[in-house]
This record gives C-alpha cells, sequence and structure tokens, in this order.
C-alpha cells in the first residue's frame, strides 16, 4: 500500500475529509532537503539520533556545502548515519572517527569535515584519539551524540552512564567507586588551546533542537574560517535500552541528565567575523 | 641522468616516497624504522607539499591513512613489529574496504617488546591475516636498500591497481644498513580523483561511501567473494620471484628478504665445497610463489630444501605446502634478534644433507 493509500485509508477510517488544499506552497512550513535521503529509519522509536541527522542534513543543504563534505560514521547505532545523508561518507573504526575525519582534512583541506560519535565511541575506545585531534586544533567538527548508554550493542554501561543508574552490566546501579564517575568530555577537551569551540545541547525539546541546530551551523562557519576544532555534545535519550516510553524518557533525561550535563556553551571563541 | 646514492635503507624507503609523489604520510616513532618519519618531517613538505604527521599511536596513524586513503590519495605509514600489531584491526577494515595505500613493517625480535634487532619473527602476521576475517594484503620483501627504494613504487602501482592494502615486509638491518641506491626521478602526485573516492558528492553522482559493514550475511558473503576472486587474479598476475644457480642444483635453500642474500652467500661456500646448492627467494610473499617452487621440487636433480629464516619457522609452512611433499623440506632459524651466518647455514646443509641418504 503506498502513503496515499494508506492515507485514504486512515481518512475513511476516522472520517476527518482530506484535501489536497492543505499541501499548497502558502503553506510549506518544512521541506526535506535533499541531502536527507528517504531510507526507512532503523532507530528505535523516540530516538534522537534521527533527529541530529536531519540537522545535520538541513545545515549542510542551507550552507550549500553537499558536494564539499565528507562525514565519518562512527561504530555503534549510528554507524548507518550514512544510509540517510546524501552525502559522501567514510565508517570509521570503532572510537577511532575523529583521526579518519583527521587523515581525510589533511589532503583535503578545503574540505568540510565532521566525525558522528557517540559516548562509548567517542568517550571510551576512542579517548585518546578524541583528545589528540582536539588538542592538534584540528579544523574539522565533533558531532558528539551522549545517551549514557551503549545503544547497539544492548545496554551496557557507558563512560558516561550516571551513578546509580542501571544498565545490563551495572544491573544494581553503577557505582561511582568501583567504575569511576561519568565522564564529561567535552569540560576536558575545552581545556585544549586547539578547541576552538565546545557546547552542550540536547534534542528532547523543540527549543533545544533549535539551539543544536545553531551549534552545527556555527560550527561549519567556523570551520570555513579555518578556526580549528568545533566540539558539539548533543545530549539525548535511548528509550530502548533506558526501559521507557519515548515521552518518559525525555523527561528523565531533563530530570536527570541534564543536571549532570549541563547544557550550554562550554568554550566560547571571541570572534567578531561570526555573529 | 642516473642519480646514485650512498642510504640507510629507512631513509632510501622515504626518499622513494617522496619521489613518487606520495600525499601523505602518517607515522609514530618506533625502533627501528623512525628514520622514515624522522627523513619524512626533513624533507617531504618542502619539496613536494606531501602532508607529514607525527599521530599520537599507531592506531591514530593507521586510521588517518584509512581515512585519507578514502579519497584517493596516495598515503602510507611504517611502523616496527609491536606498532603494527596495533594497526591490525583497521588494516582489516581498509582491505574489506578496499582501499589503496603503502604499509611498512621494519621487523624487529619479538613477541612483546623483545628486541630492536632485526628478525622475520611477523611472517605470519603479513601473510595469513594478523587482523580478523578474511583478507589479504600484498607483501612485498626486499632484500636490498635498492629494492626498498623499487618497492615502494612497485608497492603504490599495486595498491591502485588492485585497490588493496600492499605492505613491505623488511626488518631492523635493512632498514638500518646504507648500501648504494638507483634513485627514480620525482613523479608527479595524482590528480585525477578515483570515481569511488570520498570528495565531497557533486550534483551528477551518488554518494560515495566506504565501509566494511555489510550486516546481511548474504551481503557479506557476497563481499567475501569478491575479495577472495580478486586475491585470486592477483596471486595469478602479481606472484614475482628470484632464482640464483638453481639450474643444476641438488639442494635448494629458501629465505626471503636479508635472509636470502645469507643463502646466497651459504650457497656459494657450499659450491666451493662441491655441494650443489641454489637459492629461491620470493619478493612477493603474499602472494607466494608456490607454482614455480613446486616446479623445482619436480625436478629429479633436487635432492631437497633448507628453509632459513629469522623466526621459529614461519615460511617454511609455504615452502611445505608448495613443495607438496615431493622432497623433504629442513628448517633452520634463528630467533630473537640474532641473524645467522653464512657458514651457520652452511653447516646445516652438511648436517642435514651430506650426512646421511635423504
Amino acid at each position: 500500500m503506498n502513503e496515499r493509500a494508506m492515507l485514504e485509508e486512515e481518512v475513511k477510517f476516522s472520517g476527518v475529509s482530506y484535501s489536497d488544499d492543505i499541501c499548497s506552497e502558502d503553506n510549506l512550513v518544512y521541506e526535506k532537503p535533499e541531502t536527507l535521503l528517504d531510507t526507512p529509519n532503523h532507530y528505535c522509536p523516540g530516538c534522537g539520533h534521527g533527529v541530529v541527522h536531519r540537522l545535520l542534513a538541513e545545515v549542510i543543504y542551507e550552507l550549500g556545502i553537499q558536494s564539499e563534505t565528507i562525514g565519518v560514521a562512527p561504530v555503534g547505532c549510528a554507524v548507518f548515519v550514512y544510509n540517510y545523508l546524501n552525502i559522501d561518507m567514510s565508517q570509521a573504526p570503532h572510537g577511532r572517527a575523529s583521526a579518519v575525519a583527521t587523515g581525510i582534512k589533511r589532503v583535503y583541506p578545503d574540505k568540510y569535515v565532521f566525525s558522528y560519535q557517540g559516548d562509548g565511541d567517542l568517550a571510551a575506545i576512542g579517548t585518546a584519539e578524541t583528545i589528540h585531534t582536539c588538542n592538534r586544533g584540528e579544523n574539522i567538527l565533533i558531532v558528539y551524540v551522549n545517551n549514557g548508554i551503549y545503544g547497539m550493542t544492548g545496554g551496557q554501561m557507558a563512560p558516561t552512564t550516571l551513578p546509580g543508574m542501571k544498565s545490563s552490566t551495572s544491573p544494581f546501579g553503577r557505582d561511582v567507586a568501583t567504575t569511576g564517575s561519568p565522564l564529561k568530555i567535552t569540560e576536558m577537551i575545552a581545556a585544549l588551546p586547539g578547541v576552538y569551540y565546545a557546547t552542550r545541547t540536547a534534542v528532547n525539546s523543540p527549543n533545544n533542537v533549535r539551539k543544536a541546530r545553531k551549534a552545527i551551523l556555527k560550527s561549519f562557519e567556523y570551520q570555513k574560517l579555518n578556526r580549528g576544532l568545533c566540539f558539539v555534545e548533543i545530549v539525548t535519550n535511548c528509550p530502548s535500552n533506558w526501559k521507557m516510553t519515548p515521552v518518559q524518557s525525555n523527561k528523565w533525561l531533563e530530570k536527570n541528565m541534564l543536571p549532570y550535563y549541563p547544557l550550554g556553551d562550554i568554550k566560547i571563541p571571541d570572534d567578531k567575523e561570526i555573529k | 641522468m642516473k642519480e646514485f646514492r650512498l642510504m640507510k635503507g629507512n631513509e632510501a624507503l622515504a626518499e622513494a616516497a617522496i619521489r613518487c609523489g606520495c600525499d601523505a604520510y602518517f607515522g609514530y616513532p618506533i625502533t627501528p624504522q623512525s628514520e622514515v618519519l624522522e627523513y619524512l618531517s626533513l624533507e617531504a613538505s618542502a619539496r613536494t607539499g606531501m602532508v607529514v604527521l607525527q599521530a599520537e599511536s599507531e592506531i591514530a596513524s593507521i586510521n588517518m591513512v584509512y581515512g585519507a586513503a578514502g579519497t584517493g590519495k596516495r598515503v602510507m605509514t611504517s611502523s616496527s613489529s609491536p606498532g603494527m600489531s596495533l594497526m591490525q584491526e583497521c588494516i582489516s577494515y581498509i582491505a574489506c574496504a578496499e582501499l589503496p595505500c603503502l604499509l611498512v613493517n621494519v621487523v624487529r625480535g619479538g613477541p612483546g617488546l623483545g628486541t630492536i634487532q632485526p628478525s622475520q619473527g611477523d611472517y605470519f602476521q603479513a601473510v595469513k591475516g594478523g587482523g580478523h576475517g578474511d583478507y589479504s594484503l600484498i607483501v612485498l620483501a626486499p632484500s636490498t636498500v635498492q629494492e626498498m627504494v623499487d618497492f615502494v613504487r612497485l608497492g603504490f602501482d599495486l595498491a591502485f591497481k588492485w585497490r588493496n592494502p600492499v605492505l613491505i615486509l623488511t626488518d631492523g638491518a635493512l632498514g638500518q644498513m646504507m648500501e648504494k641506491v638507483e634513485l627514480f626521478e620525482q613523479q608527479p602526485k595524482i590528480t585525477a580523483v578515483e570515481t569511488w573516492a570520498t570528495v565531497g558528492k557533486p550534483k551528477n553522482r551518488e554518494k560515495n561511501v566506504i565501509t566494511s559493514l555489510h550486516i546481511q550475511a548474504e551481503k557479506m558473503e557476497e563481499t567475501n567473494i569478491h575479495l577472495q576472486n580478486k586475491y585470486k587474479a592477483i596471486a595469478k598476475e602479481e606472484t614475482r620471484y628470484e632464482t640464483v644457480r638453481c639450474d643444476d642444483a641438488e639442494i635448494i635453500l629458501t629465505g626471503y628478504g636479508l635472509i636470502a642474500r645469507i643463502c646466497q652467500k651459504a650457497a656459494q661456500l657450499a659450491r666451493e665445497k662441491g655441494i650443489k646448492a641454489g637459492v629461491f627467494r620470493p619478493r612477493t610473499v603474499l602472494p607466494f610463489p608456490s607454482e614455480a617452487l613446486n616446479k623445482l621440487a619436480q625436478k629429479e636433480i633436487v635432492k631437497g630444501f633448507l628453509d632459513v629464516e629469522m623466526n621459529a619457522g614461519q615460511m617454511v609452512e609455504d615452502v611445505r605446502l608448495a613443495v607438496n611433499g615431493l622432497k623433504p623440506v629442513k628448517f633452520h632459524g634463528r630467533m630473537g634478534g640474532v641473524i645467522p651466518s653464512p657458514e651457520e647455514v652452511l653447516a646445516k646443509i652438511e648436517e642435514m644433507f651430506m650426512g646421511e641418504p635423504v
């Protein structure tokens, strides 16, 4: 059954009349950018990755840099980001996305390069690559999606899992005495001179989504000006592995994740050229 | 005009990389190959604009190679044994994603931290996998400083011809020794953009994705079959070897790299004593020249083989597979960074083949 037939079926069922007039140019509020593909999404319902993908696609489209952008996909749920973004992409070994991005950027310094990484990828197995890429001040964007858990492998404890938070490998809650405290890696890398811009956003509410979009947009603009490394952390949910509904997970995020991972700029560039 | 220079193996290799029009080198210091990174740091950028970057680890170096190779540029790294172990995961990715690049292992004695002296202990790692999954590199084994130069160019050519990583498997002695080399002229850099390269998607083509992930088993098997077919074609077209005085030889010494030269001297000493010895030297240890070796084994005059290595016996397995029981294959090896002497090899020939009927 195609989309239109499904819609008609729904109209018949609900009794609400359907009119083509709704889809007029005057009413157009959102158009899918050509940098985003129609591929059916594999993410769990309510997952934040889809929103972050869309923001990247929108920004790349808006800046008109599709033909100059190369992305690097991580290992983890977002490994399939290259199925959704209509840009050239390379898939990196676990944790190494920023090193792979470095390799690309060094031989093509005029292209826009970004890596897309989760918290297990970036803040556990890839810590060394993350810190040194930041320290070298590579002129790239690192998009760091932090949901406090290993998603793809089925909900194990991540370096970012909150104290007391249950996961399949911390079934009684994370014990900081034996497993350490959640790693605030954005604060850590912000201390490095090579990092130009470091910020923490979220995609749990329309307001936060807008801020995350702006952070990504600014980062690409800084990259154009060759300013150094931009690091955008995006705190998200993982309804499936947190074992919550999407709505519950967003509420839980607000109540538990955000106090530990406060939103806002961590390192702001002193830059007159960018408003 | 021919250009000759007296050069250290590692430096000659680095010089050859610059002259090949190599676009980028990513590496990390480790003895006995640090001169490659040092030489390039000093020379490369000013001469050709080549990118030379010292990474924070061998893991980072090889991943930078992976990223840069994905753009279709000529890129390389070099290391020595423990560093190569760290790179194996990403080499598996590179092989599966079919990216051309040049790798160099200046082998030192192992296992573990081992020693900085020359060894051939990484043969298995180089030719039997190293990383996870079914993949093959093309492995070139130079035995002179001249070949350290020539194989850099050959390596890049083969890497791009087959879209496959190429490894130069050498050792600490060849890396450190100085010999006369003839250098080739400066080659231009690649300007053409490969159709598969991730350089940004223009309007008129589909996006390019470099990945080794095919989550459906059937799709992954297809990828495997494709790779295996490629390796078969490589074996058919790219196998290289050298024979020295094998025509009338009764005893054939087999050895690669530095050892082949020691075998050559041992064969000469043997002939002085009236023992007809020859040397068979694989120049590519992967693909291994099995067919040529088997043909030698079929010769009636050949009494047997003595494989000599600087390890506990690794290539000897490939020699035995090739000889396939036609003739006895004996082994002599030194380990942990010790180089066998020609006299020692000669003594082994006498002990193994001359004392009793074989």
